[in-house]
């Protein structure tokens, strides 16, 4: 880093929970609905109107402390965040303060082969504003229009210690939280779409220096791409503005990605006070022990995890395991297919080999396998068929792009397509005599010594028998009647 | 008619018998809104139409010989903080002048599902913020005993429109004193209910903490009933109690010999009205001639219960009334300063005195660097409180006060001296703090005809009791005292 120089980085990241329902009314939280078609008088504010908590949003935020090695606390406070918006309707957004869901967790990332702990300072529930609707309207020059759809749409807010030490550092961090929600099915990860989003909170100091410099709040940054050069952008600016006798003001700055820069928005002395205090319309939040235990049951392993079992029980490599646990229906789709076929490394080659090109080619997101043609159960019997000998490793490959394009199971293209290896020598023995009668000029210029053209013979059988005589044996037999 | 000699259980009997039609009544019930409202100014909105195509159901009820519900046909008053759907809910102020609910608060679909029909909303005390309803952004409402002073508040409309007998029950809700001051300033009884007891969905808050609604009639058998139907849980509010609801009404007949009545010496203050003082007295003296036993008791705390109100109230209702900001329903001025101007212009112009007063304290009791003093010292002092109860009701069954240190008092009277206008609650806010029931009822009238108000306090959940021993005294004569 220029000059000796260390970035100190944390983050702060807001994941929406994949509830059907909006957190404190029975509101859908469907995306792409007519603007506040998804209202109702808790999510408008409305006087009189009160909150009433969905406990599945509680469950799915436990999950995700959990996830990310949180202790989920006994006891959570809803706190009211004061301050006035048109799209937040109450004046106030139910949130999380002094007392959080979760809290002291940590997640490993890896960053050029080196691997380190990013603790986890807490979780805290929270519910969504609306949005601001600034175009897209006749009078759109004139008025803003709100849509409350989002409003109450329950969020989880992740927040790091600053152990982050370079943008690198913090685009892995992002990529491992992003993968476990996205194992965990509490969050889509997509950040285009603002269901995760991210702040970053940066400061430099000189290298060997303890004390942390003074930092400054990045907001608005709606793509992964941008977390790394926002981050790199802020990092240079602030080392700027130290090497030319500048100070930090603490303050909080906008990333404006046309311009690929950061701008001032407030600084501290115009920060809201946000007059938190505990809502007196909702209880305590009560997470017992059974509460925990039983949503740690529902829990299926995490990419980390995955990965480490891919390697000590499979014996696959780093960069194998990496790939097939890349998103949790791939990994599941892998471990089933293994569960089924007992082939870990040929099922790995099968899926890194042609289904993901399959996939690609089709634009089939991994996340998403339900509806893939092929699937473990077919997979697998069909490394079975290859493995009993029934078809050649060649013919399988044909098979495999043959299930993919009709979602028929291996058996009945084999037997559609008269696939089945011919394994029986004296069938296969018939060819070869025929082969050898049929070539009669290249068997005296072999035997005479020119022996590179074996393949040859081999191909000819092959042709002659559509691929599907087994290999082996057209091998041996070859060798002994060339012999002659 | 006049609803002034007759109460719900009869005119259902009269009802059941067929000696009178629901549509009389409630054509009655608005003649003498008519001829008396001029002068009380008790409603904000009347529903006329809607309460006589609900009293043509109840006689066809009647006509087709079914059951009818306990309340059937039974006019009652909503205060305006109420949400009704369709209607008007004003809270008294000028910023929801035309704002419609499209929903009806829990405790008023019970009411109307146990056949009460509603013929109108009552004027109140700007989001219920006062003790005279002279703070409604509208007028100010009179007391039906004397034209020239206040009912009381904040549910002066509800308390007056019963007293005057424009309505047979009203509902109010009560803060920190709004149903009882009233009802004791109206000569009605009033109950504010243990807190949760009642379900606040579609009560506009105020303080949510502190919030709660409850009945206004003329007899304590009424207050019963009302509560029968109103209490009990209601998954639309968390805060709401899943506690069984007694039968009330069954209990109020049993005697109250050897009931332990305590008498709190904090609440006999130099400085309280002579004649409201001789009143108590006398009222004590009839509990000890019906056997009870009477104690001297202490509520240390009390003389922070003022500063303690004051500070958790406007610390929630700075946050609950930060929704009416002309965005989305209600008062919007026009401003050209854009936005930050919009929100400053419908407020100044939308809330009234006592309101901005209360939105600037409560504002400050949570800022940072004031929260610790102020809003965190309170609530552990509305712990001390709730344990000075708590420690009482060892001892004794029921806690007898006054309801209010004065009689009702003139209009425009306290208007300029805020600080005595929130001593006129210094009785009825412990209950509030503590999250205990209590009941307002007549104890006589001075001797310019004014009536005076008992108030007995109970335990959680203890409405039963605290009834039983309020129905005793009305039996023994007390409310003529
Ligand atoms: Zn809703």
């Amino acid at each position: 880093m220029a000059n000796n120089y260390e970035a100190v980085i944390g983050l702060e990241c807001h994941a929406q929970l994949l509830t059907n329902s909006k957190l404190f009314c029975s509101c859908s939280t469907r995306f792409g609905e007519a603007p506040n078609m998804n209202t109702c008088p808790v999510c408008l504010g409305l006087p009189g109107a009160l909150p009433v908590l969905n406990r599945l949003a509680v469950s799915m935020a436990i999950k995700a402390g959990l996830g990310v090695n949180c202790r989920i606390n006994p006891e959570a406070q809803w706190s009211r965040k004061n301050y006035f918006y048109p799209d937040l309707p109450k004046g106030y957004q139910i949130t999380q303060y002094d007392r959080p869901l979760a809290q002291q967790g940590h997640i490993e990332i890896s960053v050029d082969g080196v691997k380190k702990t990013v603790r986890i300072n807490r979780i805290h529930m929270e519910e969504d504003a609306g949005k601001s609707l600034h175009e897209g309207f006749s009078d759109s020059s004139r008025n803003t229009h709100l849509d409350f759809n989002r409003s109450g749409v329950p969020l989880i807010e992740i927040v790091t210690e600053p152990d982050l030490r370079s943008s690198a550092e913090a685009y892995d961090y992002l990529s491992r939280l992003k993968e476990i929600l996205e194992y965990l099915e509490v969050n889509d990860g997509n950040m285009e779409e603002g269901s995760l989003r991210c702040d970053a909170n940066v400061s430099v100091r000189r290298a060997g220096e303890e004390k942390f410099g003074t930092r400054t709040e990045l907001k608005n940054i709606n793509s992964f791409r941008f977390v790394q050069k926002a981050i790199d952008y802020e990092v240079a600016r602030q080392i700027d503005v130290i090497e030319t006798g500048g100070r930090i003001v603490q303050e909080t700055r906008l990333w404006n990605s046309e311009e690929e820069r950061t701008v001032s928005m407030r600084s501290k002395e115009e920060a809201h006070d946000y007059r938190y205090f505990p809502d007196p319309d909702l209880p305590l939040l009560v997470v017992d022990n059974e509460w925990v235990e039983t949503v740690r049951h529902s829990m299926p392993a995490l990419p980390e995890e995955r990965r480490r079992r891919l390697v000590q029980e499979y014996a696959l490599s780093e960069y194998d395991a990496g790939v097939l646990t890349a998103t949790r229906a791939l990994s599941d789709f892998f471990e089933e297919t293994v569960k089924r076929s007992g082939q870990p490394k040929t099922a790995a080659n099968w899926i890194m080999g042609d289904l993901l090109r399959f996939y690609k080619e089709n634009n089939v997101d991994t996340k998403d396998l339900s509806q893939s043609p092929v699937t473990p159960e077919m997979l697998a019997d069909m490394i079975r068929l290859v493995e009993n000998g029934t078809i050649s490793g060649k013919i399988a490959k044909t098979v495999m792009e043959e299930m993919y394009k009709t979602g028929k199971p291996a058996q009945e293209i084999i037997e559609e397509k008269g696939l089945v290896q011919i394994s029986n020598s004296g069938e296969i023995e018939k060819i070869v005599d025929k082969v050898l009668e049929d070539n009669a000029k290249p068997v005296e210029q072999y035997r005479a010594g020119k022996t590179g053209s074996f393949g040859f013979f081999v191909g000819q059988v092959m042709k002659a028998t559509g691929g599907r005589a087994n290999p082996q044996t057209v091998n041996d037999l070859l060798r002994k009647k060339l012999a002659g | 008619m006049n609803l002034r000699n007759i109460t719900a259980d009869k005119l259902v009997a009269l009802y059941r018998n067929r000696d009178l039609t629901a549509t009389e009544v409630i054509q009655g019930v608005f003649e003498e809104i008519e001829r008396t409202d001029k002068d009380v100014r008790a409603f904000i909105t009347l529903m006329r139409d809607r309460a006589l195509e609900d009293a043509r159901r109840v006689d066809a009820k009647i006509q087709a010989g079914e059951t009818l519900e306990p309340l059937a046909g039974v006019p009652v008053a909503i205060k305006d903080n109420m949400a009704v759907r369709d209607v008007l809910t004003t809270c008294g102020s000028r910023i929801l002048e035309n704002y419609i609910s499209p929903y009806t608060a829990t405790a008023v679909e019970r009411l109307r599902s146990a056949g009460a029909i509603v013929v109108g909303k009552t004027n109140m005390d700007e989001f219920a913020m006062g003790s005279s309803t002279e703070n409604s952004g509208f007028f100010v409402t009179r007391n039906p005993h004397d034209l020239t002073r206040v009912p009381g508040g904040s549910s002066g409309g509800s308390a007056a429109s019963v007293a005057a007998g424009m309505a047979l029950v009203a509902l109010g809700s009560d803060t920190g004193g709004s149903i009882r001051t009233p009802a004791s300033f109206c000569g009605v009884v009033g109950v504010k209910p243990t807190y949760g007891r009642v379900s606040r969905y579609g009560l506009v808050a105020f303080a949510s903490s502190l919030d709660q609604i409850g009945p206004l009639s003329k007899t304590v058998h009424e207050a019963a009933q009302i509560l029968e139907v109103i209490c009990g849980f209601d998954h639309y509010d968390s805060t709401s109690a899943d506690t069984p609801v007694d039968e009330i009404v069954k209990g109020l007949d049993q005697p109250v010999k050897q009931i332990r009545i305590g008498v709190p010496k904090e609440y006999f203050v130099d400085g309280m009205d002579a004649e409201v003082k001789a009143k108590i007295q006398a009222a004590i003296r009839l509990y000890e001639s019906l056997g009870c036993k009477i104690e001297e008791i202490s509520l240390p705390h009390t003389e922070y219960a003022v500063a303690t109100y004051y500070l958790i109230a406007t610390a929630e209702a700075s946050s609950n009334l930060a929704r009416y900001d002309g965005v989305r329903y209600g008062l919007r001025q026009a401003a050209n300063g854009g936005l930050q101007d919009m929100y400053r212009q419908t407020r100044m112009a939308g809330f009234g005195k006592e309101v901005k007063r209360r939105i600037l304290l409560g504002t400050y009791a949570l800022s940072s660097g004031y929260y610790d003093a102020y809003y965190l010292k309170a609530l552990k002092v509305r712990t001390l409180v709730l344990r000075d109860f708590q420690k009482a009701f060892e001892r004794v069954d029921v806690i007898l006060t006054p309801t209010a240190p004065t009689v009702a008092f003139k209009i425009g009277e306290k208007t300029d001296d805020p600080l005595s206008m929130y001593l006129s609650d210094i009785f009825t806010i412990t209950c509030n703090l503590a999250g205990l029931p209590g009941i307002s009822v007549p104890c006589g009238k001075n001797s310019e005809g004014l009536p005076v108000g008992l108030q007995l306090i109970a335990n959680h959940f203890q409405e039963g009791p605290l009834l039983q021993v309020a129905h005793q005294f009305e039996k023994a004569g007390g409310f003529l005292l």
